[in-house]
């Protein structure tokens, strides 16, 4: 009884910052902004920023699938590595993460800008200078160096996780180093890969502030859009119609994923 | 039977600079069960995992069919291992998992189908195809390791204490197991474990280990009724041991009296171990035994008692299925098929030893008579006492 007395705190935390505000974010989804009636002119409305939802989450995607292909060998190699070296380079990987996401996402503008430092060094070679920003290049570079962290942590952790006794069965059994890693390294790393894909997936999503910095006015992503219209459109139903959207967005694509994960053990039990 | 499978020469195994394996000399015949025994650090898991490949000798050379196979990768050996935990495919079902390394061999789905189908028959594990094999008992889950390592078809199968997680009935039947798949198909099985009745009821040959060496090999039967130090006669089944001296052969002398037993070959009045098993001991009224002494206490185990007798400070192990009270004043009785002696070794004064040693037993008349010799012309009331 005491533990469950421990957990309220949190449950009325959670519901008057995470429920009602979510009530709110549907009531004003349904509302009209000047009448305040109920309508569903706001999410009719969706159908206009279809594309940009689509764009979203392609870069988003696209940027997921950069991170485990960059972040896989990281965290296997970390794994394999002596304790003493697993700590130090794990703390290496988290390390980006201390520091603030904003000025992170400017260094990379003062790096890239057409005056920027790579630039200003292509010209001093005499060549001309590269458009290496605002584009969708620079975005999923923004994302890949932003949230890469989120990949590699989960990765490691559970190829860490990974009984040696599996890779010694699997040796034992005819598998040279290659084979072990395809039959079982792999098909056991999924979860990590899972759950990497969806941390990197759901904050590139919904993200504006990398767009807005690194990416051009056509790169405008839903994140941005949303934020416009808190901002500068003043129409916060509309804006809180696409946050719904963006959600179902999020939810159908973790769905997805956890699908393809497959039937992780005790959701198995047949006979 | 008679031909050498595995053969280890001199085989010495170092980790971080401490000896794991020192000079281990062993063949293996093709078709017996082997066992390594021995408490946890002697060295038996390194031996299996070394003639697994899973880890090279620092010195030495492992042959399999008298090829030098030292450095050669475990997916390249003819032996495959039954994990001590199972190490099953978590992500693959009952049948995946037995079939794993019929697929690595690119076996044609017709004959994987065939095989996983005669060991799900051999392991008893028809209907459990596709069961995952994290929803399987503890038992079931090791008849698959046995499936998924029989499958392939090895010459010599590695058991790393296989039965160590389940519980004791289960023990027992997937010992009988066991003895039944390696007679039925014939194959060699080298057996890790600890448990020294398993290890007597289902080897051939059982090599018992301490601290990196090899105590002894033989038969079931030679380890337990001729153990060669006192580490094995403590560790196979409990003992007494006492200091004794040898004063010809077939003629020993402990606790100032000099007994008839079936050893010979030691220097004269050369000190030894002599080693009487606990259940090996008569127990006859005061007055009629070799010696004479009191229960200080006594356990009841299921078969039998398990009671302490104290001879004047010597404190004895005497298994009986006669309950005798504590405080009970009694005598024993020795013949010389129960009195074993063994030369002195490093391990002598370590075990055997259920009191401290005294050395002022002086409790029969006569020191200089000869026990054991009389023995026939025991009265037969007497006998039937015992």
């Amino acid at each position: 009884m005491k533990n469950k007395m421990l957990a309220v705190p949190y449950l009325v935390w959670m519901a008057v910052f995470t429920i009602i505000p979510l009530a709110i974010v549907f009531y004003f989804a349904f509302t009209d902004t000047v009448t305040g009636e109920a309508t569903f002119r706001n999410i009719v409305l969706l159908g206009q920023y279809g594309s940009i939802l689509f764009k979203s989450a392609w870069l988003a995607l696209v940027s997921s699938l950069l991170c485990l292909i960059i972040g896989y060998p990281v965290a296997y190699y970390i794994a394999g590595c002596s304790p003493r070296k697993q700590r130090f380079l794990y703390m290496l990987v988290m390390l980006p993460m201390c520091m603030s996401f904003l000025l992170r996402t400017l260094a990379w503008v003062a790096l890239l800008e057409d005056t920027g430092i790579i630039n200003r060094f292509i010209i001093t070679l005499g060549l001309r200078p590269l458009p290496l920003i605002r584009n969708d290049g620079a975005v999923i570079l923004g994302m890949v160096y932003n949230f890469l962290p989120y990949m590699i942590l989960p990765l490691y952790s559970v190829i860490m996780k990974i009984d040696p006794r599996l890779i010694e069965a699997a040796q034992d059994l005819g598998c040279n180093s290659r084979q072990v890693f395809g039959k079982v390294v792999l098909p056991l790393s999924l979860p990590g890969m899972i759950s990497g894909v969806t941390m990197v997936f759901v904050p590139a999503v919904s993200t504006f502030y990398i767009s807005q910095k690194l990416g051009s006015s056509g790169t405008a992503l839903i994140g941005d859009v949303i934020e416009s219209q808190f901002k500068t459109a003043y129409n916060p139903n509309l804006g809180a119609a696409m946050s719904l959207g963006l959600m179902a967005v999020v939810f159908t694509c973790i769905a997805l994923m956890n699908r393809f994960s497959g039937d992780d053990g005790e959701s198995m039990v047949t006979v | 039977m008679s031909k050498h499978l595995i053969d280890l020469v001199g085989v010495r195994k170092t980790f971080d600079g401490e000896d794991a394996l020192k000079n281990i000399n062993l063949y293996i015949r093709d078709g017996e069960f082997l066992t390594l025994l021995g408490p946890s650090g002697c060295g038996k898991t390194t031996t299996l995992r070394l003639i697994a490949g899973f880890i090279l000798p620092t010195e030495g050379k492992i042959l399999i069919d008298g090829q030098d196979v030292s450095n050669v990768p475990p997916y390249k050996r003819r032996v495959n291992t039954v994990f001590q935990k199972y190490a099953l495919f978590p992500h693959l079902d009952v049948y995946d998992n037995i079939a794993f390394g019929l697929r690595i061999a690119k076996l044609s789905e017709d004959e994987i189908d065939a095989r996983v189908n005669e060991m799900l028959e051999i392991v008893s594990l028809k209907g459990f195809e596709n069961r995952r094999t994290t929803t399987l008992s503890g038992g079931q889950q090791q008849r698959v390791a046995i499936a998924r390592a029989l499958a392939n078809r090895p010459g010599v199968l590695l058991l790393d204490e296989p039965l160590g997680a389940l519980d004791l009935r289960l023990r027992k039947d997937m010992q009988n197991e066991l003895k039944r798949i390696q007679q039925q198909l014939g194959i060699t099985f080298i057996y890790v474990t600890h448990d020294q009745e398993e290890a007597l009821t289902m080897s051939d040959t059982v090599v018992v280990m301490d601290r990196g060496h090899i105590q002894q090999i033989g038969t079931p039967e030679d380890i337990y009724n001729e153990p060669k130090n006192a580490f094995v006669a403590d560790f196979i089944g409990e003992s007494n041991i006492l200091d004794g001296v040898m004063r010809d052969d077939y003629l020993v002398e402990f606790f100032g009296r000099k007994f008839k037993c079936m050893d010979k070959g030691f220097g004269k009045n050369e000190p030894v171990d002599v080693v009487i098993r606990p259940e090996d001991i008569d127990i006859v009224p005061a007055d009629a035994g070799h010696l004479s002494g009191t229960v200080t206490s006594v356990t009841f185990k299921g078969v039998h008692y398990d009671i302490i007798v104290d001879f004047k400070g010597f404190k004895w192990l005497i298994q009986t299925t006669d309950h005798q009270p504590e405080g009970a004043h009694i005598g024993i009785k020795l013949t010389p098929d129960d009195i074993h002696v063994m030369k002195k070794t490093e391990y002598s004064g370590m075990y055997g030893d259920y009191s401290s040693y005294s050395a002022e037993y002086d409790e029969i008349n006569d020191p200089d008579a000869v026990i054991g010799e009389e023995d026939e012309a025991l009265p037969q009331e007497e006998r039937d006492e015992e």
